[in-house]
């Protein structure tokens, strides 16, 4: 089989026939620096999609109406699997395939690299002369005393510092070449084996990063809870607003907490704009008393392995209503969806449980600082200084019973009528806290009773988040590591005696280095000066 | 004179220096050019005549050269002392610190565009880049001025963090880092096509490229800062997923601005790989870090007005 030189990372094993040769020579090929930079730059090319295209995982509306919008295009879209690209098969392919070259290139290199610290640093040359920095300098105290000053200078220094920075050193006794066979000391440092090091640990690291990830998409359980004021829930997943988890959760261990909201409160700004959200909660875990804390957005409450967000919030109005026969068919706090900065809310009361007649429901928006009235009422802050409802009564089949789940915030109309006023028109009808309305036709009534806020809370656990921040200091660690240490051989040649005809011994020392360490000129001169002792303190380093 | 006005006419005053030093950089890197390209005629001139013309290195610089130096770096440096006292005052002004908005960005990325360029200056000779440096940032504090402006406001709930803070400060000093880099990466392709005599850089106004180093050496330099440029940024999108995790309760939602941070990170870690290639080293490892470099203007101009996300706080306005 030939041998084809790829790049200065891989060298392929040209195939003949076989099916084995060609596996070999598409391993090589995935693993080589020039593949891995192709799918690097797939890599980016492939996610930038994601940010022009709505996505199905992030905004489903805006996906949909994408689709409706762009029929043939929205189609292919769809096909080419933009609208999720970062669950695509494509968009993953290429991911995989990079860590497995990834991987396929760790593997050998962290081989070759725990080979090469066990080996000697090779010897220095002969010839110092042709460096690009090299030096000269006399040393009255004779080669021996000086190379041990300098090795002991060179090898890594006591604290984490000295150690990263220091060098693997060895001393040879040789004959040169040449006639006058006088023997002589060479010291040869190498401190390239940091930056290996480090860039093997990023390079590891990474792949620990997209394990943790994988691990804790497979066991992760997040949920949303809407929790008004005065009132608890409880970690079971019945209790969930909304609840998805990952494949491998088990449902069983959620941690059986209780958490009471017992005040939310809201600032804002005289322009409206938000200042702060806390919810003051107080929190019951098995076997402890309760205690109180709170939850503000940017600082989550950690409970039994899970943190609970507070996401959002907004009104309840606590409502009470009664049929046509007097007997109370609906109570409690209905939560009210904030729709703009002035926290102008719609929600649905549903009250299928009447004694008799039809089942009612209601359609109500609410203004928490009311001003104008009829059609003009809007509301100018989300503080409730001025509240006041506005709500259009439906009588009818609710269409609770067909077992289709429904959505609370919704009132599917198509069994209803609206209640008519004497006009004839849907009646619109207004209410204040504290007060009760008629419904038209001696339908009923319905009080407001109180103005309770709720506070929508996320809660998510994922138990590789510590593997996670981890595996990211290591790969900040190792990159550091690799980027900044310095790739320098030290040389330094002395004969064991003088020269013929010379006084004193003369090392000649030499360094070679990449070329963007405009620093390594000084450090062997640096490094010459400390072995001869003529180094001050303050240099040292 | 309150934060506002003092922060503005500061602001104001750095672009009109900046831009002066722009001039007088320019002026000295042509005078440089000429007077090595003078000296290049002496020494075949003298060979031909077989005197002994010693080839100083780049000849004896006009009396004007000098003086340009003078004015551009006297320039610079009351230019970057205003500037800081700008931004400084903004963020006295809007009572956080100077980097929530795009105006507040630009205004702090450029700032420490032109520290960096006088830290380098410091330890060795740059002043090629003085003329990129200061025209970048000339621009870059226009632009804001008069197009990115927006009155300082406080900070929502969401931004109310100390990984704000960690998170958009490196952003921003990386944002100065990539820029200088940047400029770097464009002057090393433009020598190294003048030193292959391609023809689009052959005329007079690519003199000053002569002035320039060469490319290996502009290379060496690129890679250093884009190394440490790199680590930041990588340390920049670990801070922000630590963030998004405490604000939101996710790491990672491929939100625009994420997807794009993403984007820069993984081509400057492409460039990193090419630089060490056969093949990619040297020309084609620069486009790579220049292209994300302009990812990462796409990322803060494009991203920002054109796409949603959770982090439209920091487009204008609303
Ligand atoms: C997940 C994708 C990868 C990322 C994000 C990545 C990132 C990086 C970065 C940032 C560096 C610069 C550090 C340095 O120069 O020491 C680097 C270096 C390096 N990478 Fe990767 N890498 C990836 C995949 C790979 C693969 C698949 C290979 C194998 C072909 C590879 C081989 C190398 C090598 C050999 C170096 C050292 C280059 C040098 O000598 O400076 N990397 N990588």
């Amino acid at each position: 089989m030939a041998r084809v030189r790829l790049d200065n990372y891989a060298v392929v094993d040209a195939p003949r026939l076989g099916v084995r040769g060609w596996l070999r020579w598409v391993w090589r090929q995935v693993t080589s620096m020039r593949v891995a930079i192709i799918l690097l730059l797939l890599l980016a090319l492939g996610a930038i999609p994601g940010s022009v295209l709505p996505q199905w995982p992030r905004e489903p509306a805006r996906a949909r109406e994408f689709l409706a919008d762009n029929p043939t295009l929205g189609q292919w879209c769809e096909r080419l699997g933009l609208l999720d690209v970062y669950g695509s098969a494509w968009f993953t392919a290429i991911y995989v395939l990079l860590f497995a070259s990834l991987i396929g290139c760790i593997i050998p290199r962290a081989m070759a690299h725990f080979r090469a610290l066990r080996a000697p640093v090779s010897a220095a040359p002969t010839a110092l002369g042709r460096y690009e920095h090299a030096e000269s300098a006399p040393v009255p105290q004779g080669a021996r005393t000086f190379m041990t000053a300098a090795a002991r200078f060179l090898r890594p220094q006591p604290g984490w510092w000295g150690a990263v920075r220091g060098y693997r050193v060895r001393i040879d006794e040789r004959a040169p070449r040449g006639d006058d066979a006088e023997t002589e000391l060479a010291l040869s440092a190498d401190n390239g084996h940091m930056r290996e090091l480090g860039n093997l640990i990023f390079h590891t690291a990474l792949v620990g990063v997209l394990v943790a990830v994988a691990a804790g998409s497979l066991l992760t359980y997040r949920g949303q809870a809407i929790i008004v004021e005065g009132r608890s829930f409880t970690n079971a997943v019945a209790a969930y607003d909304t609840f998805t988890s990952g494949r491998l959760f088990n449902p069983d261990r959620l941690y059986p907490f209780t958490l009471r909201l017992d005040r939310f409160e809201a600032v804002f700004s005289p322009s409206a704009r938000p200042q702060s959200f806390t919810a003051f909660v107080t929190l019951t875990e098995p076997d402890s008393d309760p205690r109180a804390t709170d939850i503000r957005v940017n600082k989550p409450l950690g409970v039994g392995g899970a943190n609970l967000y507070l996401q959002g919030n907004g009104f309840a109005p606590d409502l009470t209503v009664t049929d046509a026969d007097g007997n109370v068919a609906f109570a409690g706090p209905v939560v009210f969806l904030p729709q703009n900065g002035a926290y102008t809310s719609t929600g649905v009361v549903k009250v299928p449980d009447v004694t008799s007649g039809p089942q009612l429901g209601l359609k109500a928006t609410l203004y928490p600082t009311a001003v104008g009235a009829g059609t003009n009422l809007s509301s100018v802050h989300p503080d409730p200084t001025n509240p006041v409802m506005v709500f259009t009564a439906y009588q009818g089949d609710l269409g609770l019973d067909d077992g289709v789940p429904q959505n609370v915030y919704r009132l599917d109309e198509s069994q209803l009528s609206p209640v008519r006023g004497v006009d004839g028109d849907p009646a619109v009808l207004t209410l204040t806290p504290g007060a009760t309305v008629d419904l038209p036709d001696g339908l009923g009534s319905v009080t407001w009773n109180s103005l309770p806020r709720f506070a929508a809370i996320d809660i998510r656990a994922d138990p590789s988040l510590p593997w996670l921040l981890s595996f990211a200091i290591l790969v900040v660690v190792g990159l550091a590591l690799s980027l900044f240490s310095q790739r320098r051989r030290i040389w330094l040649v002395a004969p064991l005696n003088p020269r013929a005809g010379h006084a004193t011994t003369v090392v000649v020392g030499a360094a070679y280095a990449p070329p963007h360490d405009v620093g390594v000129g000084d450090h062997l001169r640096r490094v010459m000066a400390a072995a001869t002792g003529t180094l001050t303190r303050s240099e040292d380093r | 004179m309150n934060p506002q006005t003092l922060s503005a006419l500061a602001l104001w005053g750095a672009t009109t220096l900046y831009a002066i030093a722009m001039v007088a950089y320019s002026v000295r890197l042509a005078r440089e050019a000429d007077a090595k390209v003078a000296a290049r005629a002496r020494v075949s001139v003298g060979a031909a005549s077989g005197d002994d013309v010693p080839a100083a290195e780049g000849g004896a610089l006009p009396r004007s050269a000098a003086k340009a130096l003078g004015i551009a770096r006297s320039a610079t440096l009351v230019g970057v002392i205003l500037h800081g006292v700008g931004v400084a005052a903004r963020g006295i002004e809007a009572g956080h610190v100077p980097w929530s908005t795009m105006y507040e960005y630009t205004i702090s990325g450029s700032f420490v565009a032109v520290v960096l360029f006088l830290l380098i200056q410091r330890r060795r000779d740059v002043t090629f880049l003085g003329a990129g440096v200061t025209g970048l940032a000339t621009v870059a504090l226009g632009l804001a001025l008069t197009v990115l402006y927006e009155a300082a406001t406080g900070l929502q709930p969401a931004l109310q963090s100390f990984w704000l803070v960690i998170h958009v400060s490196i952003a921003t000093i990386c944002a100065g880092i990539f820029g200088v880099a940047f400029l770097v990466s464009v002057l090393q392709l433009l020598r190294d096509s003048r030193d292959k005599a391609s023809r689009t850089v052959s005329g007079r106004g690519f003199r000053f490229l002569d002035a320039v180093p060469a490319a290996p050496t502009l290379e060496a330099l690129a890679f250093r800062l884009n190394a440490v440029g790199f680590v930041l940024w990588t340390f920049t999108v670990m801070a922000g997923a630590i963030w998004a995790e405490h604000a939101w309760g996710r790491y990672w939602g491929w939100d625009p601005k994420e997807i794009w941070s993403f984007v820069i990170w993984v081509v400057y870690a492409s460039y990193l790989h090419a630089r060490t290639t056969q093949g990619w080293a040297g020309r084609r490892s620069a486009y790579l870090a220049i292209a994300g470099f302009v990812a990462l203007i796409l990322n803060f101009t494009v991203v920002n007005f054109v796409f949603q996300g959770l982090h439209t706080y920091a487009g204008s306005g609303s």
